[in-house]
């Protein structure tokens, strides 16, 4: 059985690769560093798992490798953070392109610069088109039981793509949870070993990665684009099974307290722990107001979001960016979120703010104060306010 | 005219043609241009590495000619991920392979990982990915066909175009005389590596590239072969001169072939009789065109000193 185990998130991420007996694990220490791979490489260098590591000599390297790795027909693995998820950024996409169905443990953090080690969302933001199926954790226990369903996922024959779990740097990386760690004999089954679809067999020799001339490349794109959507019901399928064999159940869109509040805020990764708690405060208050989460990045839920946004008793939505689109419509996930609701006729108004950059800590005073906005903005009847497109940091010093 | 009645170089030719393997894997139809040095050495290399060779090819000309969809040139598995990763790329093969047969689900079998790579994927925006799979130790053979200039893309200067070659981006000009640096030697920094074997080889002399392909793979550990590859396209140099050009750059010493065994030195190519004046070489090629007599004497002098260097090393690393 299962025991809840007290255990650093970074240290519950790198046994689930373990009990995913991963064959290649291809890492590079870049600063910020957690310990999800120094771990894998202790658990080689004892024998408790039998893969390969690579010490790489740069994070671009790393996903190479991952990809030559996998192109060979092996599971792979990978960890990393901000500047060194933009230096493989080019490799990125090319996992997804090439169909190679790495999975990599995204520890969210700033990119610089300044220099920052601390967390946000500005790296898996930078990656949003690259093809990746890409879902967010927001505690120890997610981080541990997505990194599992990753490899499901990818690997599916009818996906073949590459997963990144996200979950946020050093608030979720380097603290010690309460997590339900798997006895080995209880994940076996649901991880069964990996069966490429093809792969470089000097049997069956096939090329990969050819010249896409003007004639094909356009419906290759096409095919990349069908398969990260169709992605999305063998998704489904694992979260299923996933609860009904360990009750704990994922889905894309998860709520709290949605169901008659008129006032929501949006928000992904581990924020929305502490965005409940403000919701808790303010219905003390009498207050309607609820936390939604938006679990799945890539591909998009938008189904599951209009169904939870749109004919219902919620008026306004506040969606909170860990990052900001310079010059462009205030952050990435409210420019979605605003662009799935826009054909829907009976809609709630949804505002953005940005807050939590680079590891500035969200207070509940602010997110009490998120929900004044939202509550402002649906007081006025204004679509975001006066100034729509002005950014709102939510505790920021003037 | 018998065969014995052909003049000696022709005579090598046959006889190599005869002696090579059979089996092509880099096969026919390919885009490559009149004369492509890199084409017929790629030919021979692959003649040399068989049937169980995964082929990593780094972006550049022998990826865009052989792989235009739905097209391939490759009788053997192959991938092209990117630029300047193909090193990166093998290690992952090498590593996922290693694994994947010992915990038992790939057949045991050796399986030759060979990196096809460009001087721009090699000597600049490739060399650190290089270096690292050097490093490591992995089972790869790295060819670097070295056409001295990024041909794929324009014939824009690497750092292993030569001294005094004029590209479009090191044009010769009325106050330029083209390349003002000296060739990067990426052999001499794989060796650094203290790696089982590195080694120069040119299509010019087909069964010496065979031989040096072979023996990569006979040592366990990386192993950087360097190959001296005519671009007539890039040089503007005669396609059908192509063989006698790249025979020219190792009788006049610009492109000593030689190869180091676990830091042995040996030139497996010498000529006791003396090397022939740079000039021969240079003479027939447009991007050498504007050199002047002096210009001409700094490289003479360059190439002097450095097949001495050649020399010395292979008499102190062999005694």
């Amino acid at each position: 059985m299962a025991k809840r185990t007290g255990i650093e998130v970074s240290i519950a991420i790198a046994e689930a690769a373990r009990q995913a007996d991963v064959d290649v694990v291809s890492a590079y220490p870049i600063t910020p560093q957690t310990h999800i791979v120094e771990h894998l490489a202790q658990l080689v260098a004892d024998g408790d798992l039998d893969a390969n590591y690579i010490t790489v000599e740069s994070e671009h390297t790393a996903m190479s490798a991952c990809v030559g790795a996998s192109a060979a027909g092996a599971r792979v693995f990978t960890s990393t953070s901000s500047q060194g998820l933009a230096l493989m950024n080019e490799i990125v996409y090319l996992a997804s392109s090439l169909r190679t169905p790495v999975v990599m443990a995204l520890a969210n953090r700033a990119l610089s610069g300044p220099i920052s080690i601390w967390n946000d969302h500005s790296d898996v933001m930078n990656e949003r088109d690259t093809g990746w199926i890409c879902i967010f954790a927001n505690n120890g226990q997610e981080a541990y039981d997505l990194t599992l369903m990753a490899f499901r996922i990818g690997e599916d024959k009818r996906v073949m793509l590459p997963v990144m779990i996200n979950f946020d740097g050093f608030i979720l990386t380097h603290v010690i949870e309460p997590i339900y760690m798997f006895d080995d004999d209880e994940i076996a089954d649901f991880i069964p070993p990996y069966e490429p679809v093809i792969y470089l067999d000097t049997d069956n020799p096939i090329t990969m990665g050819p010249v896409g001339v003007p004639d094909i490349y356009t419906e290759a794109k096409k095919q990349q684009e069908v398969a990260i959507r169709e992605s999305r019901s063998v998704i489904d399928e694992v979260f299923d099974e996933f609860a009904g064999r360990y009750g704990r159940r994922y889905r894309a869109v998860e709520t709290y307290k949605a169901e008659d509040a008129e006032i929501v805020l949006l928000a992904q990764g581990s924020v929305i722990e502490a965005a409940e708690a403000a919701v808790d405060v303010l219905r003390d208050q009498g207050k309607k107001v609820g936390a939604v989460e938006l679990r799945l990045w890539r591909p998009f839920p938008f189904d599951d979001l209009r169904e939870v946004l749109c004919g219902t008793s919620i008026k306004q939505v506040v969606v909170l960016d860990r990052c900001i689109s310079f010059g462009g419509p205030i952050g990435p996930v409210l420019s979605e979120v605003r662009s799935a609701l826009y054909l829907e006729k009976d809609k709630p108004m949804v505002v953005g703010v940005v807050a939590g950059l680079g590891g500035r800590d969200i207070h509940l005073e602010e997110y009490i104060e998120m929900f004044r906005i939202g509550e402002e903005c649906l007081r006025t009847g204004k679509d975001a306010g006066e100034e729509p497109e002005l950014v709102k940091i939510v505790g920021l010093r003037e | 005219m018998s065969v014995t009645q052909r003049p000696k170089e022709a005579y090598l030719n046959v006889f190599a043609y005869r002696m090579a393997p059979r089996e092509e894997y880099f096969t026919r139809g390919h885009r490559a241009c009149q004369g492509c040095g890199p084409a017929l050495g790629l030919r021979h290399i692959m003649k040399a590495a068989g049937r169980d060779t995964i082929v990593v090819n780094a972006t550049g000309c022998m990826e865009i000619i052989s792989s235009p969809y739905p097209y391939t040139s490759w009788a053997v598995p192959w991938i092209h991920v990117a630029f300047e990763n193909a090193a990166a790329v093998a290690s992952g093969v090498d590593a996922a392979i290693e694994a994947l047969q010992r915990k038992g689900k790939l057949p045991r079998k050796k399986i030759n990982i060979l990196v096809i790579a460009g001087d721009g994927g090699t000597a600049d925006i490739g060399l650190q990915a290089l270096s690292g799979m050097l490093a490591r130790g992995h089972n790869v053979t790295y060819i670097c066909y070295d056409n001295e200039a990024y041909m794929n893309t324009g014939v824009q200067s690497s750092s292993a175009t030569p001294f005094g070659a004029s590209t479009t981006t090191t044009p010769a000009g009325k106050v330029s005389f083209g390349a003002g640096y000296w060739k990067k030697n990426v052999a001499a920094i794989a060796t650094a590596h203290n790696v089982p074997y590195v080694a120069t080889a040119c299509p010019s002399y087909p069964l010496d590239l065979i031989r040096k392909v072979k023996r990569s793979f006979e040592l366990k550990g990386p192993a950087y072969i360097h190959l001296f590859a005519v671009c007539p396209t890039g040089w503007g140099s005669p396609p059908e001169l192509t063989v006698r050009m790249g025979r020219l750059a190792v009788e006049t010493g610009i492109f000593p072939l030689y190869e180091v065994e676990f830091g042995r030195y040996r030139l497996t190519i010498d000529f006791p009789q003396g090397l022939r004046p740079v000039e021969e070489y240079l003479k027939n090629q447009r991007r050498f065109r504007h050199l002047s007599p002096e210009i001409v004497q700094q490289i003479q002098e360059r190439v002097t000193a450095e097949y001495q260097r050649l020399k010395t090393m292979e008499k102190v690393t062999q005694g």
